[in-house]
């Protein structure tokens, strides 16, 4: 077996191949750095909240248009984790319930609501789609929704970069010097929903949180300024996708949850190698004189 | 530097309609320089809190003598503050410009000149590019003084600014609060040391609650205010009756 039918023929060949590496990497351009940005908040377990609020609008797109129509489902999606979004804001906001506890209630109500409309209708198959994704699957329509999703994520980040740092860093201090934390908290929170809606065409409702959060965690154990983070996880969303989808391929593995396992893999070999992993700490190195 | 005073008229703030700060009347005048003192629970932070805007007065009126809220310099006690988060200490000392600068406008070079001498003025000059996450709670301090000074407000409000601080760093920053002074800013501190708030600030704001002593230093903290601060019971009576003191008739 050469080199060449190893890691080239593949995605030569198959055009399916193609499109799932190019969704992968542009999963990983757009979710990279939200992702990052999502843990330095202490939000990891939001973003697994959000991913299954996308599930009920998702199912009633599929009850409408049929036939695992991505685009409807997208759009159903993108609804359905926004007003999750909202309302748990909301509700964190009028009651003593934390953030955290507030999502947490409703992403359930969601993954119930979901799995049951999809039941009204569907069989098994179309559920198991839906909650754990067709990356093999996704057309060129579906790979311009994802490209779009990723453009557009990254031209708003650039925007609101500074006040999503200050927000972050100091949210008392953007209050007090006038700035609006709570726009841009809700403009972060819909780039979470639309990244997941984009995940979740490829790797299904369920894991789409995956190439969110894994880089991210990756990024998190390497760098120490946040563009450098930002950098790494899309690069280590990237190679999650290269390499899961070439191991799925000559393994006859599932897809989705191989590029997703080869993410946590990544992160193992990070959390031995890292600065300040194990490794490191076994392989002790004199101190500095200043 | 400030037109106006900052006058609290009758201000109450309560939670859970306890209060914690009761039929407060009494100004900041500018360019003053006041600790604000008293024990635990006394309502010191609650202050800062109502006049930052923070919480609401249930009863009364709060007059920022003509300054917007964000002409405030606030340092909250033990803020919010995401120390791990990768952010350089010259970016955070330049967030300082926000009411310059905004969310989209450009870092300019005067800008990041200030930057660096306020680091400089706090003792950290070379910090720059060290992230915040590497610094001591001491240098930490120095770095959202630094900041503070960027930002080159007209009312400065601290709370607790040098708890947990050591001497030396203490002593730097209450150089800076000195300096404040003499720029003609009015500076407002909630302090816990007495000696320090007998050797740096004129004017005393002290607090159980209820007004005690508002003035002069020397007039404020006598020892028959201290006993009365110190007699505050410090749990809140569950059974208490609604307060009948009409608005508007303490001083």
């Amino acid at each position: 077996m050469s080199v060449y039918s190893l890691i080239f023929q593949p995605f030569a060949e198959y055009g399916f191949m193609r499109r799932a590496l190019v969704a992968s990497v542009c999963l990983g351009i757009g979710a990279g750095p939200v992702g990052v940005l999502l843990m330095l908040r202490r939000m990891s377990l939001v973003g697994d909240a959000m991913s299954h609020a996308v599930l009920p609008g998702a199912a009633i797109g599929f009850l409408i248009a049929g036939n695992l129509s991505l685009l409807a489902m997208g759009l159903g999606g993108l609804v359905a984790g926004l007003s999750v979004a909202l309302l748990a804001g909301l509700v964190s906001r009028t009651t003593t319930l934390r953030e955290d506890a507030s999502f947490a209630s409703f992403y359930l109500t969601s993954l119930a609501l979901g799995v049951l409309i999809v039941s009204l209708r569907g069989s098994n198959i179309d559920l198991l789609h839906i909650l754990f994704g067709t990356i093999l699957a996704i057309d060129a329509q579906a790979l311009v929704l994802v490209g779009t999703i990723s453009s557009v994520t990254l031209v708003l980040l650039a925007l609101v970069y500074r006040p999503l740092v200050a927000e972050c860093f100091d949210p008392g201090f953007l209050r007090a010097v006038g700035g609006r934390g709570s726009l841009y908290h809700g403009l972060f929170l819909f780039l979470v929903v639309l990244n997941l809606v984009a995940g979740f065409q490829a790797l299904g409702t369920l894991m789409a949180v995956g190439l969110m959060m894994l880089p991210a965690a990756i990024a998190q154990l390497w760098a120490r300024s946040l563009p450098a983070m930002f950098a790494i996880a899309t690069g280590a969303a990237a190679l999650s996708g290269f390499v899961g989808l070439l191991l799925s391929y000559h393994l006859r593995f599932a897809s989705g949850p191989t590029i997703i396992l080869t993410a946590s893999a990544l992160y193992a070999v990070s959390l031995l190698t890292c600065p300040s992993g194990v490794l490191r700490r076994l392989l002790k190195r004199p101190h500095l004189a200043g | 530097m400030t037109s106006a005073a900052i006058r609290f008229q009758d201000v109450t703030v309560a939670y859970d309609r306890h209060p914690a700060l009761h039929h407060l009347t009494g100004s900041f005048d500018p360019g003053s320089l006041t600790a604000i003192a008293g024990p635990n629970g006394a309502g010191k932070s609650t202050l800062l809190r109502a006049l930052m805007g923070e919480l609401a007065p249930v009863t009364g009126r709060i007059e920022r003598g003509g300054l917007a809220l964000r002409d405030l310099g606030y340092l909250p006690q033990a803020a919010a503050i995401e120390r791990g988060f990768p952010i350089t200490v010259a970016d955070t000392v330049i967030l300082g410009g926000w009411r310059r600068i905004g969310s989209f406008r450009g870092v300019t070079r005067a800008l990041r000149r200030r930057a660096a001498e306020a680091l400089e003025a706090v003792g950290l000059e070379g910090f720059d590019a060290r992230p915040v996450s590497a610094l001591s709670a001491g240098q930490f301090q120095r770095v959202l003084f630094a900041r503070l000074l960027v930002q080159d407000a007209p009312v400065i409000v601290l709370d607790e600014p040098f708890t947990a601080i050591d001497a030396r760093t203490t002593r730097d920053l209450l150089d800076i609060v000195t300096r404040w002074h003499g720029e003609g800013r009015t500076v407002i501190a909630v302090l816990h040391d007495f000696d320090q708030v007998r050797a740096h600030f004129p004017q005393t704001l002290l607090l159980a609650r209820d007004l005690i002593g508002w003035g002069p230093t020397r007039d404020t903290l006598t020892p028959a205010n201290l006993r009365r601060a110190r007699a505050m019971a410090e749990a809140w009576d569950e059974s208490a009756a609604i307060c009948d003191i009409p608005p508007e008739t303490r001083s």
